[in-house]
This record gives C-alpha cells, structure tokens and sequence, in this order.
C-alpha cells in the first residue's frame, strides 16, 4: 500500500480566504490510490456537486433510509477521525431512540497546536463536511447542526459560513446550520467541554460517571463528530461500503488526512491511505534528514523509534509500536535535534493547557515538565527518570479528561525512544540540542481565549 | 460479597471526583486501608470492591468529605 498523495501547502497566515490561502496540489506518478476528502475541486457549492455528485437525503423521517445509512457507515468499518476512534454508527444508537431531538455537533476545534488537517478540510471541502453533518442530523432525527470551530481560527470558520450560506441561498440546506466559535484552547475541543460550552457554562471537561450517557445541550441528547469523520460519512452515504473499504486496511478501512511537520520539505496536510508505512508517508513529504525520533499523533501522542518507520500508519500498528495515530499527525525529529529537550517544551506548553480541574492534572503535569528540562539540560539528580517514571504512574487515569494521560503517554515514549540520550542526560551530560532550535510550535498562550469566550 | 443479584453481586468501589476534589485528605485518614495520598495530596483509590467490613467506614469517608468528592459507585461482580 502506498501514499494517496493529496497535499494542501498550508499557509494560514497569508490570507482569509481559504479559495487562495491553500493550495491542493495531487501529485501522481506511481501512486496508488486517489483523494477522495481533497480533491482540490470543492470549494464552492457548483465545484462540489460537479466533483461528488448531488447527495440525497430525505426531508422528514424516513426510516428505510436512515436504517440503510446506519447500516453503510458500520459496514464501512469507519472509526472517529478526532483522535478516540470511536466507531461512528455506534455514536448513532445512543440518540436515537431518546425522547428529546438530538443535536449534531461539529468538532472542528483542532486544539492539537500540530494538527492542520481539520482546518484545512474545512477550507477546502466545507460541503463535504456539511453533507455528513447533514446525513448524520437526518439519521438521528436531529433538529439542528452546531458547527464549532475555535475562536483563533477565523478562515476555517469563514469557510464553514460562506458554505452554510451558499447551501441557504441554493435551497439545499435540510437543517439549521450555526457555526459558533469556542475558546481555542487545547483542551476545550474535548467533548465534554465542548458540550459545556455549548450549554452556556465555561469550555471545562466534565467528570463523566457513565460515558454511555450521551452529553446533553439544552437537555438535548448531543451526537458528536471530528469534522473529517463526517467528511468521510458523506462519501459513504453516496459510494457505499465496500467503495470505502477500497482504501485502507481490513481493521482500518478507509483514506485519512495526516499532517506531516518537521525535517520535511513539504510540510503540510496530506490525504494517505490507512496502513501506508509511515517512512513512505514521509517520503512523500520530502524527508531531508536522519531521523532520531517521530512524533506521532500530536502533543499529547507518542514518539516512534527511527527503527520502526515502516510501521504502517494505522491505529492497530501503531499502538503496537508504542506510538499512536492520534489525530493524524508525524513530526519527524531530525538527528541533532534533542527529542528530550522537545518533549521538555511540549510537557510545558501541556501543562499551561490544563484546565485546571485536577490536582494530578494541575500539579503533576508542571512537576513533569519540570524534571525533563532538568534532565535535558543536564542538570539532573541520580533519581530523575526514576521520579519521571513515578509521577507518570502517579498521574495517569486521574484526570476527569484523558489530557494528563496524553503528556504521560509522550514522556513515557520519549524515555524509551531517547533512552541513550536519557541516560547521558541523566549524567549530567547536557546534549547540544537542549537549547538550539524546536521543531514544535506553540500558540501564543498569552493572549489566549479565555475558558469562557 | 454484597447482594447477590440476577447478575451477579453488587458490590460498591471507591471513585474520586477529580474535579471536586480539593485535597482535604481526611478520606485518608478516615479509610487508610482503602485510600492513599499521592505527593500532591490527592487521594487515589483503586476499582476493587469494597470489602464488607470496610463498608461503614467507606461509607463515613465518602459523607464527610468537604467536596462530596470521594464516590461510592455500584459496581456488578461477576456472580
């Protein structure tokens, strides 16, 4: 299996409009596989039905359809593309027999400060995802679509707008479609803080007893979907099942979008086939170093031993290999640059994103990163990875959201992977690469939203 | 342990609120057997049931916690 090679150089800051601001080259030559969520020919409402086709779905309730639509979504065998990989059609049956209309919810947040893939869909195939939400909303006998998309996001968001519009003025719109604009914080795009907000309270993550109950807004059941999940759902909704699965692995059907960042030439958001081997996905990204160290799935992900690049990009492999997909991300660490040094920066900016609920959460995390930057920058203790290790023991689980679990998950994984450097650290031998350069980039927390905003 | 239902026993486990939790810590003090505090002060309590003879003690732990943090949820063991 080989790279779908659909790239979208990703330049925010050029531009508000996304029509220009990104740009979606396809790059053939001997590649199997063809884009399916960029196809660089969707922008517009015109563009998109001339790409896709017209998508049907019934006005009122129509129950042959939905059990059809439910029934291609599980056979497609897709899962959430937010990072959980949840099965999508299993989020359905929780809403759908309540007595209260549910609502669909758009997750768009992306607080991942790595990721750019959702950001990215959204400006260059709004419809696809709005069809999804659409097909989604129709399943569930919803009432609404809330789209949300962080508030330090403007271009994602004026694409959603300008697509929401255009359906309107066409007469194609089934549903109301909002899109609000949540505090960009890391951990506001968490479901349940999300959903918080949403119900008029502050963007926090909420302790859920029985997560079988499905989160309420306006004790309104939610149904809640990453933005390319649903971009993936309108394509199976028109192609069905088996179309999808042609794409992918048995176990992880489908294409997926990756954003590839660090020694690469070409960074940027890239469509990929689930199960192409990380190495080919990095080639095709223009790699230009030797690797020391991967980091896959994003800030609260895990790194990837040079050693196992030919891990194919899918969660089952992955997890086995002591990373994880996450929500799509690869940042390849070239030799030179400390990987120690950079888990140090991410455990940091981690623990500033805490929402502040929980004390091993609010504690442990800055306690965490304050010992990797010991480490790295060799001024270590004889007991520093052992105390590492307890407190990464100590702080897992504990949290009302899954955040500390993802920091620990990384220093965890930077142990093993770094361990040589670890244990020269761990000597007081500060690498060269502790204070020179990161590859990581951080938002400017400074002037962040607020957690209510 | 606990009372045998169709499906099986029910039975109570310790959970912490982490949200409410304040760190008074006198869950601890009042149940060290079935709770401990981490370095930050923090209580942690593990899945397993509680025992039967700990059971007014769980019980006082969870009513005098300042937060309502410390829960006693029901859980099913397999009969």
């Amino acid at each position: 299996m080989s790279i779908t090679m659909s790239q979208t150089i990703d330049r925010p800051s050029t531009t508000d409009d996304p029509r220009t601001g990104d740009r979606a080259t396809h790059t053939p030559g001997g590649h199997r596989g063809t884009p399916r969520l960029l196809t660089g020919s969707d922008v517009g409402l015109a563009d998109h039905l001339a790409t896709h086709g017209a998508l049907f779905i019934p006005a009122g309730n129509d129950m042959g359809w939905s059990t059809q639509i439910w029934e291609a979504v599980s056979a497609s065998g897709i899962r959430g593309r937010g990072g959980a990989g949840f099965p999508s059609a299993l989020k359905w049956n929780a809403v759908r027999q309540g007595r209260r209309q549910p609502m669909v919810v758009v997750n768009a947040m992306e607080g991942e400060p790595a990721s750019r893939k959702d950001r990215t869909l959204l400006a260059h195939a709004p419809h696809l995802m709005l069809d999804g939400a659409e097909v989604a909303a129709a399943v569930v006998g919803a009432c609404e679509v809330v789209v949300c998309v962080a508030h330090d996001n403007p271009v994602a968001a004026a694409s959603v707008e300008r697509a929401v519009i255009e359906r309107e003025s066409s007469g194609l719109a089934r549903f109301r479609i909002s899109v609000l604009r949540p505090p960009g914080r890391y951990v506001s795009g968490e479901e349940s803080a999300l959903v918080a907000w949403l119900d008029h309270q502050r963007a926090l993550p909420q302790l859920r007893l029985d997560k079988s109950v499905p989160l309420q807004v306006s004790r309104r059941p939610v149904v809640l979907h990453n933005a390319e999940t649903l971009a993936q759902i309108a394509l199976i909704a028109r192609h069905g099942p088996e179309w999808f699965r042609r794409q992918g692995t048995p176990e992880a059907p489908g294409s997926t979008l990756v954003t590839v960042g660090g020694a690469v030439r070409s960074p940027g958001v890239f469509e990929v086939e689930l199960g192409t081997p990380v190495i080919d996905i990095l080639h095709g990204a223009g790699l230009d170093a030797e690797l020391s160290g991967l980091l896959l799935g994003g800030y609260g992900g895990a790194w990837l031993h040079p050693s196992k690049v030919a891990t194919p990009f899918s969660p089952g492999p992955l997890t086995e290999a002591g990373a994880t997909l996450g929500v799509g991300i690869i940042i390849a660490l070239p030799v030179g640059v400390c990987g120690l040094a950079e888990t140090a920066r991410i455990a940091r900016y981690m623990a500033g994103e805490s929402a502040g609920q929980c004390g091993p959460c609010v504690y442990g995390l800055p306690d965490l990163a304050t010992d990797l930057e010991r480490l790295s920058a060799g001024r270590a203790d004889g007991q520093i990875l052992d105390r590492i290790r307890n407190r990464a023991a100590a702080i897992e689980g504990r949290g009302a959201c899954r955040h500390p679990d993802g920091v620990v998950r990384l220093v965890r994984s930077a142990l093993a992977v770094f361990v040589d450097d670890a244990k020269a650290h761990a000597n007081r031998r500060p690498c060269p690469g502790h204070a020179g350069h990161s590859l990581m980039t951080f938002p400017d927390t400074t002037e962040a939203a607020s957690w209510a905003s | 342990m606990g009372v045998l239902s169709k499906r099986g026993r029910v039975a109570l486990r310790l959970r912490v609120d982490p949200v409410a939790c304040d760190a008074y810590g006198y869950c601890a003090e009042i149940l060290p057997e079935r709770v401990t505090l981490d370095e930050w002060g923090y209580p942690v309590v593990d899945g397993a049931p509680v025992e039967p003879h700990l059971m007014d003690l769980a019980t006082r732990a969870a009513a005098e916690c300042p937060r309502r943090a410390l829960l006693l949820e029901r859980v099913t063991v397999d009969a």
